[in-house]
């Protein structure tokens, strides 16, 4: 359905993400996951077709969907696919909606745009999806203002507009990040059903390892603008090869005893102004040997997944 | 992604040195501020560069157009226009730079006040200055002037109560952001003395953007002093300003154009030069949102 | 909703207004000497001079001084001129309808192609388009409105004859000084709808709208305009009372009456009656001007009309 291969993104000179590979089937949801500032949500905009926006262009690599190059499709045909079998949900619903105008209109532009449908036929699918997304009183909250609702509420706004036009595709940008922890578990389950009724392929990107655990069947570790490992979230989390993946999992709280200590990693994530020579990761490293700092590692294959690392699998 | 573009941009801009050096280094800044620097030298050395005594008249050589030894011209009593213009630029550099510093002391201290103290003392200075705020620069001048009547003194008032309202605005923007800074929370829960946490750490870090506000003022200031001279209400005769010179101008208007078009080409080019340097300024500082917030 | 705070928000023009008139009332008794000397002109009988006393209570408290002033207008009574010997409301009634036709056209005028110029310099990736624009704004923004004035006529109306130099004689003489004015209120426009545009550019759900694939005409109307207006009519109400305030200029410079030329000669003329009632008049069209801006901005954004009542 999506095919990612060796996706690199500039910014004017600087080139924050480079070498990201992944495959998304149908029904399937993918996890990307890294610290922020990895270029989880670049990778997410490329596929979108929305870099420009910032001032970004894919300089290499391809993204295949459905049998056509995106990297070379021109904007009209892209804006097709945006909203229509592309669908994103954002990182922060506080500010995802236009705020002069009411819910109900934002929702139905979807429909009317894509599924060329009228002022009437719009709102009624429009009422029926908020209703699918266990929005109470649909019909009311179309006459809403988006500064009436609930940050959980206005995630769910988001949502409807990402599905009213059926897509094939959801990418999901931290849909949870910005929202209470309560209303961060209804937002993923909710993602989670919507991926089986309809038969989806979700993108969720995310910080959260707990969550790529809970719901995902494929996973990529991002780090410093580069994957670094990807597989089957099984394999990943059975036998993590890169240390880095190996920490993440790591800082997962198991909550099983008292006398747990909460674990992080060591260090920060480097700037994309001065990326680390060789593997992005050597300087928090606690495996680094000398070759890790001069050579990029490839990707070794252990079972269904690969791991960019010159030791892979060495135990932390 | 926002932040990282940021970050990208100011690396490509060179982020190093200080403002004032970093507001010099494009092309733009360079003219702009190497004017502003030749201006203020102009007017601070007018009685050595001057070819001609500013008031000494010559009735029979009235009106001459641009040419020699009047370079740009003479107005209708034969005075030098250039020598003129020189000199006025002494009378406008000084009445709006005074004015805005009476303006930017006034108005901090204000400002501070009312955002530090807060409660009815900050409400009533506020509802004073948004009321003075909405109103024409040129008006309130006015007004002032029309209470203790016209002259230069009258004008630097003037122009410094028509500008207080924007520099009151300004800081107490300023401290109110600060307040809720941890720094500062720190500070203050740490039980420093009000009068140390203002004078050390709220109106340091407020400065910047009044000091460049102020700088842009001084260019509204010159052409507020101008037409206030333009109406007559400014400096008075036989005392060169620009705009009391385009003043008495306008009865020649047709006889004589070169005596309103040189000093107002010199407001022109001054007032841009204070705009584009004042810009620069902002851009190296970096402080557009916090001018702009207010 | 709205109702309620058109509401408030006139309830709230009356200490404002309380206080400007206060400010206009104080000019006679600030100015040095007795106020019935700036009030009446050199040389009246005694009896005239009696007369204004009793009228305006001169030997009476302020307040009282102050009441009886502020009520006299209301009735349309704004006192005597001093120099031209009219009422002023009089005067007033004359100028009032040449400072709203100037004022009106250069108000359209300054909007219309101030948005219009605002938009394409923030919409066009053209670099010399923009850089154009951004010498226009700087221009337009800083040069002093009489020399504009006086260049316009030398250039339009000495050298190219092609409009009066002075005078309010027909349309042609509204032409200059509408453009005058105009030219400033242009760029101010521009700019702030330019700066307003570029804001609302970056925010996060302008990338939303994209990725529901909307056409980029659609957000620049449908969404981002909207946005952008919210300041640009907040700037364009406050040039309402600008325009009439700073068309005290280019009145005086094109010799038009108005009531930017009649306060300027009744403050060379120390005419102080004129001087309240054209402040007087001024102010009012200021207030008004921001409380049209602030409920035609409470009308477009929902968050306003709820939060300051």
């Amino acid at each position: 359905m999506l095919e990612v291969r060796d996706l690199e993104v500039a910014f004017g000179p600087v080139a924050p993400l480079s070498g990201v590979s992944f495959s998304l089937e149908k029904g399937e949801t993918l996890g990307i996951v890294g610290e922020s500032g990895s270029g989880k949500s670049l990778t997410a905009m490329s596929v979108m077709g929305l870099l420009p926006l910032s001032g970004g262009r894919i300089t290499a690599g391809s993204i295949m969907f459905d049998g056509q190059d995106l990297t070379n499709l021109p904007e009209p045909a892209y804006r097709k696919l945006r909203g229509g079998r592309l669908g994103l949900i954002t990182q922060n619903p506080m500010t995802s909606l236009d705020p002069l105008q009411k819910i109900g209109p934002q929702v139905d532009a979807v429909a009317r745009l894509h599924l060329g449908m009228n002022a009437s036929e719009a709102r009624a699918r429009t009422v029926e999806i908020l209703g699918t997304l266990r929005i109470p009183e649909p019909g009311t909250i179309c006459n809403r203002y988006p500064h009436q609702m609930s940050g959980g509420m206005k995630q769910r706004i988001v949502i409807a507009m990402a599905l009213a036009a059926d897509p094939d595709v959801l990418v999901a940008d931290e849909p949870t990040t910005a929202l209470d922890v309560t209303v961060q578990a209804q937002i993923i389950r909710l993602l989670d059903d919507l991926v089986k009724e309809r038969d989806l392929s979700l993108v969720l990107i995310t910080h959260d390892m707990s969550v790529v655990a809970q719901t995902c069947d494929k996973v990529v570790v991002m780090y410093a603008g580069r994957a670094i490992e990807h597989g089957p979230v099984e394999a990943i989390f059975d036998a993590p090869q890169h240390p880095y993946t190996q920490a993440l999992i790591g800082c997962i709280p198991k909550g099983l005893s008292d006398d747990e200590h909460l674990t992080g990693i060591p260090g920060t994530v480097p700037n994309v102004l001065n990326y680390p020579k060789g593997c992005p990761f050597h300087p928090r490293c606690t495996q680094a040997k000398e070759i890790c700092a001069t050579d990029v590692p490839a990707f070794v294959q252990h079972g269904n997944g690969q791991a960019a690392c010159h030791f892979p699998g060495a135990p932390q | 992604m926002s932040s990282m573009t940021g970050i990208a941009a100011r690396w490509m801009a060179g982020y190093r040195g200080t403002p004032v050096s970093r507001a010099f280094g494009s092309w733009l800044g360079k003219i702009a501020g190497g004017f502003l620097v030749l201006l203020v030298l102009t007017a601070i050395f007018a009685p050595w560069i001057t070819p001609f005594d500013y008031a000494a008249q010559d009735l029979t050589n009235g009106n001459a157009p641009p040419g020699w030894p009047h370079l740009l011209g003479t107005d209708q009593f034969g005075r030098d226009v250039l020598s003129r213009v020189i000199y006025g630029a002494r009378t406008s550099l000084s009445v709006s730079a005074t004015a805005i510093a009476i303006s930017i002391t006034a108005g901090m201290t204000l400002g501070a006040a009312a955002g530090y103290f807060g409660g009815f003392f900050e409400r009533a200075v506020m509802t004073v200055v948004d009321l003075t705020w909405s109103f024409p620069d040129i008006l309130i001048a006015l007004i002032f002037v029309a209470i203790i009547g016209p002259g230069l003194t009258s004008t630097t008032f003037a122009i410094a109560i028509a500008y207080l309202a924007q520099f009151t605005r300004l800081t107490r923007a300023q401290i109110v952001r600060l307040k809720r800074e941890t720094f500062i929370e720190a500070t203050i829960n740490l039980g420093a003395k009000p009068h140390h946490i203002l004078l050390k750490h709220l109106l340091p870090n407020a400065i910047a953007p009044v000091i460049v506000v102020g700088m842009l003022a001084i260019g509204d200031g010159i052409v507020l002093e101008a037409t206030l001279g333009f109406f007559g209400l400014g400096a008075q005769p036989p005392t060169p300003s620009w705009g009391a010179m385009m003043s008495s101008g306008t009865a020649q208007l047709f006889l004589s154009p070169w005596v309103i078009i040189f000093p107002g080409v010199v407001v022109a080019v001054t007032v841009i030069a204070v705009n584009l340097f004042g810009d620069e300024l902002i851009r190296a500082l970096d402080i557009r949102d916090r001018i702009r917030g207010s | 909703m709205l109702w309620r705070y058109i509401f408030f928000r006139v309830l709230m023009l009356i200490p404002v207004s309380f206080s400007i008139s206060v400010v206009i009332f104080m000019i006679v008794h600030l100015l040095p000497g007795d106020p019935i000397d700036n009030l009446i002109r050199v040389g009246s009988s005694p009896d005239d001079r009696a007369a204004l006393i009793t009228k305006y209570g001169l030997d009476q408290p302020l307040a009282i001084q102050y009441l009886r002033w502020i009520g006299a207008m209301f009735q349309g009574d704004f006192g005597e001129a001093i120099v031209l010997r009219r009422p002023v409301a009089d005067l007033i009634a004359q100028n009032l309808p040449y400072s709203l036709a100037l004022g009106g056209l250069a108000f359209a005028f300054s909007s219309i192609v101030g948005i219009i110029l605002g938009t394409i310099s923030a919409t066009t990736r053209s670099k010399i388009v923009e850089q154009f624009m951004r010498g226009f704004i700087l221009l337009g923004s800083t040069v002093p409105g009489f020399w504009l004035a006086l260049l316009m006529i030398l250039f339009f109306a000495v050298q190219l004859q092609w409009f009066p130099v002075s005078g309010a004689g027909g349309w042609s003489a509204l032409v200059l000084p509408v453009l005058t004015i105009g030219f400033g209120g242009v760029a101010l426009v521009a700019r702030v709808t330019r700066v307003a545009l570029l804001d609302v550019k970056r925010e996060d759900f302008v990338m939303l709208l994209h990725a529901k694939g909307l056409p980029s005409y659609k957000i620049l109307f449908g969404h981002l305009m909207p946005h952008a207006l919210l300041p640009v009519v907040t700037i364009l109400a406050l040039r309402i009372g600008w325009i009439l305030g700073g068309a005290v200029t280019v009145e005086f410079v094109f010799g038009r009456p108005g009531l930017g030329s009649l306060l300027i000669r009744a403050l060379g003329q120390r005419d102080y009656p004129v001087v309240q009632g054209c402040l007087l008049m001024l102010a009012l069209a200021v207030m008004l001007g921001t409380l049209i801006g602030d409920v035609a901005q409470a009308a477009m954004d929902p968050r306003i009309r709820e939060a300051k009542t």
